[in-house]
């Protein structure tokens, strides 16, 4: 057992659900107790969608354990062909249903349905919810799709985007645009948007644009071995993905046409002198595998920060996490469990965090400006605008979105010339945000070290360092002084410190 | 006493209940850990279960997840899905790490959950010994909210049931009022009650053990909350006697249970009436502003929290709303009967669910505002009937007189919405 407060990533059969309630003609059986619809109004208010998810629960209760939940499976697969009339159905079973080893695969296949039944095996104890994801959408592929004649017009299939998916809607549209640039067609878009129709027709692409490794390598690698397409390894999220993806695209497809990229901004916005102040800020990055890898490039290359952290709650990706810390000069922290997050950006002090609906209330709770980059997220993170995080207007969203929570740039140098300014300080909070922090909870200063008391002055003195630095300033004056086997800190010993760690 | 204005052709007490059997679109009993948390300030509640469990939880815990809730998942893992014997001793290594963590716990709940029921993990066995472990600091109970046993407020039920056998016995006459209220609807409700002179009053749940709640043959209990069928039958088994009583929603339903109380204790009446005037009046002001809106509208109840037959009650006779269908997940005769009676007879009656049978029943009936779960309400706003969504109904102050007003805004709402942004009401 584990004890869990929060998970990054919900159980396997709700990754299938996100596939399900991505596609379209397709019908989701699941066996369950009562209570696992739960997972329904993550669809219907999160991502705000206008329709139940298509999936059918068959809402067991303890009356029916003794009895025949074998044979309410069978009703609830008729009821739902009945009703809805799908192309296809995905058949499997919660982690309770699991326990009662009813096999919904055998059961709907004896039933002699005439349209395609397709039995998911979703390990509950083991995986969680990208697994499912994954793992439904290649059963599909494999099920659906045949061998067929190539296209006419070069065409690509673009794979891993699902309901629930952070920015997908947007991504999907952005990347599209791109590739019809490149003269690229998209022939299937899954699974979001396809029917069980469409993807049988996934064969006749020339290639594949895998935009979500988490919910679509596996049928990407199927597809490469069954159909002999190839597929995209870079993720376009950033300038210099952006221009690396193409640079695939069009050694894939021979595209030779020139793009515009006259609405990307970011560089020129990250150029400009006001975006000085960002050079060398220590960034902590969190997330799914995908969007931190991506992350930890824009962060470095593209906006001048110091990549001080990263991190992956998906052990699928923990060797390529793990590799890139490396290339970073970081530790790599994969974990599920948010309170060793916590605790890593709590010795870290970083001067923003990048990272999930989590870190983001982890930030809040540190006092560390933090902007969300990956799942899980909440509503506020599907928005009604038009916010990718892909191709070059995603490159523009992510550079407002990651500025946004930081002081601006003169902000802080106003900051730093008038500490004490009766109103402008930083009790205050930064004026872009309305000024006025309630300040009612002091924020939870770390304790000193062992051993180290800090003097009334130097306390005072501390205090005058602007509160986004101020942690780090506060650790780092305590290390130096253990190392120096200074027992009490004074002001003096603060600066010596703070010379001593000169960036 | 007052006047209970006669029902309108007989009440639906016995009226034919439609009852099916299908797919459910209910939250099951964990959720009741939600409200729970917050109304028992040394409590911890442990669920052992699965990670959708915790999922559950976590998505029905909106934000409380970060403000260091006291409860958690024990996410069972293969290992201990391959033998039970270590189960116990995975529990007790969990225990041991959280109460090291929050020495502030002094009850501990072990909350069944449909994967722990169904392997049989023995948690009434395992309570037992982990209180003996950890007493007299800590007291470690049992119960289960998982969705094959409980559907959504029924986990307060169980949890409530769970701790009625462990409280004291006293010969005394007392009043026991049960259901986990607001504080400060709890706070007016013991200010009512102390006003109309009963001076020996405890709630279950109380805010800390430390209270000195019993119950015992003089002992006469009533409910404040629709959903608690298993902890009045408890309660009955402790000698505790039931005060039948609608429930305190709008003015109506609060000077009902109120009335009730006073003729067990034989109160005067002039005292009830200077106690319930002012309130009663006030009640009926903030009601009638909102049931302008309201008037003349009909109103359907997809099954949820047992809330809805009072609810329903309330919204026809005091807001002038015609009720079409009211769904319950249970009715339990001995406790909703005082608002059937009340409710006038028309509404189909329905207990149990088959959605998508109801669903269709909803669609050709029309309704103008169908109260629902948050699984079906932005989809049936899309098919352009007007939702309100059912468990605000559990999570806001909707209780006795101050709240009524309240209560009724929060159905007149989405209606004044839908005017406001000029969607056809159609």
């Amino acid at each position: 057992m584990k004890l869990t407060v929060w998970t990054y990533e919900g159980p396997p059969h709700v990754g299938a659900m996100r596939v399900a309630t991505g596609m379209k003609g397709l019908h989701y059986v699941l066996h369950a107790p009562q209570g696992d619809t739960y997972a329904d109004l993550l669809f219907t208010m999160i991502e705000r969608r206008d329709h139940r998810p298509p999936v059918t629960y068959t809402t067991f209760q303890a009356r029916d354990l003794g009895a025949d939940t074998a044979g309410l499976f069978k009703d609830a697969c008729q009821d739902a062909y009945d009703r809805f009339k799908p192309e296809a159905i995905i058949v499997g079973a919660s982690c309770t249903a699991e326990l009662i080893q009813d096999d919904p695969g055998g059961l709907a296949e004896t039933m002699g349905l005439d349209i395609p039944v397709i039995p998911l095996e979703l390990p509950s104890y083991q995986r969680k919810e990208n697994f499912g994801a994954d793992e439904t959408f290649f059963q599909i592929v494999k099920h659906l799709a045949k061998p067929m004649e190539k296209t006419v017009r070069f065409s690509c299939n673009i794979i891993g985007p699902t309901a629930l998916g952070f920015r997908h809607r947007d991504d999907v549209q952005e990347i599209t645009n791109l590739l019809f640039e490149l003269g690229i067609e998209v022939n299937v878009t899954g699974p979001m948007g396809a029917t069980p129709s469409d993807i049988a027709k996934m064969g006749q692409a020339h290639f594949n644009v895998l935009l979500y490794p988490e919910t679509g390598e596996m049928a990407a690698r199927y597809c490469e071995k069954e159909f002999g397409q190839p597929y995209t390894k870079v993720v376009p999220i950033g300038v210099a993905a952006t221009h690396d993806f193409i640079d695939e695209v069009r050694a894939l497809s021979g595209s030779i046409v020139q793009l515009d990229s006259d609405r990307l901004r970011q560089t020129w916005w990250s150029r400009s002198v006001d975006s000085t102040y960002l050079t060398g800020k220590r960034v902590f990055i969190f997330g799914d595998g995908t969007h931190v890898k991506a992350a930890a490039r824009v962060a470095r290359d593209e906006m001048g920060f110091k990549v001080v952290g990263i991190g992956c709650y998906n052990r699928e990706f923990a060797r390529d996490i793990r590799a890139l810390a490396k290339d970073y000069g970081v530790e790599a922290l994969i974990t599920d469990d948010y309170l060793l997050v916590e605790k890593t950006i709590e010795d870290l002090q970083p001067e923003m965090i990048l990272g999930t609906q989590m870190e983001r209330h982890i930030g809040k709770r540190l006092g560390i400006p933090c902007a969300v980059i990956s799942a899980p997220v909440h509503v506020q993170d599907f928005p009604a605008r038009y916010s990718p995080q892909m191709g070059f207007e995603g490159a523009n969203v992510l550079f407002d979105t990651w500025i946004h929570p930081l002081v601006m740039g003169l902000e802080e140098h106003l900051l730093h010339m008038f500490r004490d300014d009766f109103e402008f300080n930083d009790a205050a909070g930064p004026s872009h945000h309305g000024g006025a922090v309630q300040h009612d909870k002091p924020k939870p200063e770390a304790p000193a070290a062992d051993n180290v008391i800090w003097l009334s002055d130097a306390e005072r003195e501390l205090k005058k360092i602007p509160f986004f630095v101020r942690g780090k300033a506060r650790r780092n004056t305590e290390f130096y002084a253990a190392e120096k086997g200074v027992a009490e800190i004074s002001v003096d010993t603060l600066y010596e410190a703070k010379a001593h760690f000169a960036r | 006493m007052t006047e209970i204005p006669p029902s309108i052709s007989g009440g639906c007490r016995s009226a034919p209940v439609l009852k099916q059997r299908g797919q459910r679109e209910v939250f099951c009993g964990l959720t009741g850990i939600i409200w729970l948390h917050r109304k028992m300030q040394d409590a911890f509640f442990l669920v052992v279960g699965s990670r959708t469990c915790a999922h559950l939880l976590q998505s029905a815990a909106g934000v409380m997840i970060f403000a260091e809730p006291r409860f958690g998942t024990a996410i069972l893992e293969e290992s201990d899905l391959a033998g039970l014997n270590d189960a116990h001793a995975e529990l007790d290594r969990e225990v041991a790490t959280l109460l090291a963590r929050r020495p502030d716990i002094r009850q501990l709940f072990l909350v069944g959950s449909c994967p722990s029921e169904v392997i049989k993990l023995d948690l009434n066995r395992a309570a037992e010994r982990l209180t003996q472990e950890y007493a007299p600091k800590v007291r470690v109970l049992e119960y289960s909210g998982s969705g094959i046993e409980t559907t959504f407020t029924q986990g307060e039920d169980a949890c409530l049931a769970a701790m009625v056998p462990v409280l004291p016995r006293t010969e005394a006459r007392n009043l026991v009022v049960v259901g986990a209220l607001p504080d400060v609807v709890e706070d007016q409700m013991l200010s009512l009650i102390d006003g109309l002179g009963i001076d020996t009053v405890h709630v279950l749940p109380s805010r800390t053990i430390d209270s000195d709640i019993a119950v015992g043959p003089n002992t006469v209990f009533a409910l404040t909350q629709p959903f608690l069928g298993d902890t009045h039958a408890a309660l009955v088994r402790r000698g505790a006697r039931h005060i039948a009583a609608p429930f305190p929603m709008g003015e109506e339903g609060t000077t009902e249970w109120l009335a009730a109380l006073a003729a067990e204790f034989e109160l005067d009446d002039a005292t009830f009436e200077a106690v319930t005037e002012a309130p009663r009046r006030r009640a009926r002001q903030a009601v009638a502003k909102a049931a302008e809106t309201l008037n003349g509208k009909s109103v359907f109840f997809f099954p949820d929290s047992q809330l809805e037959i009072p609810l329903a009650r309330f919204l026809t006779r005091e807001c002038g709303m015609t009720a079409l269908e009211v769904g319950s997940p249970y009715i339990h005769d001995t406790i909703h009967g005082p608002d059937l009676d009340l409710l006038p007879a028309g509404p189909q009656i329905s207990e149990g669910q088959d959605v998508d049978l109801q669903l269709d029943r909803c669609r050709a009936a029309q309704p103008d505002l169908t109260v629902c779960g948050l699984g079906l309400a932005n989809p049936l706003e899309a098919e352009g009937l007007s939702t309100k969504w059912a468990i605000e109904l559990v999570f806001t102050p909707v209780h006795f007189y101050e709240q009524a007003g309240d209560l009724a805004s929060l159905f007149a709402r989405p209606l004044r919405r839908k005017s406001i942004l000029g969607v056809a009401a159609e």
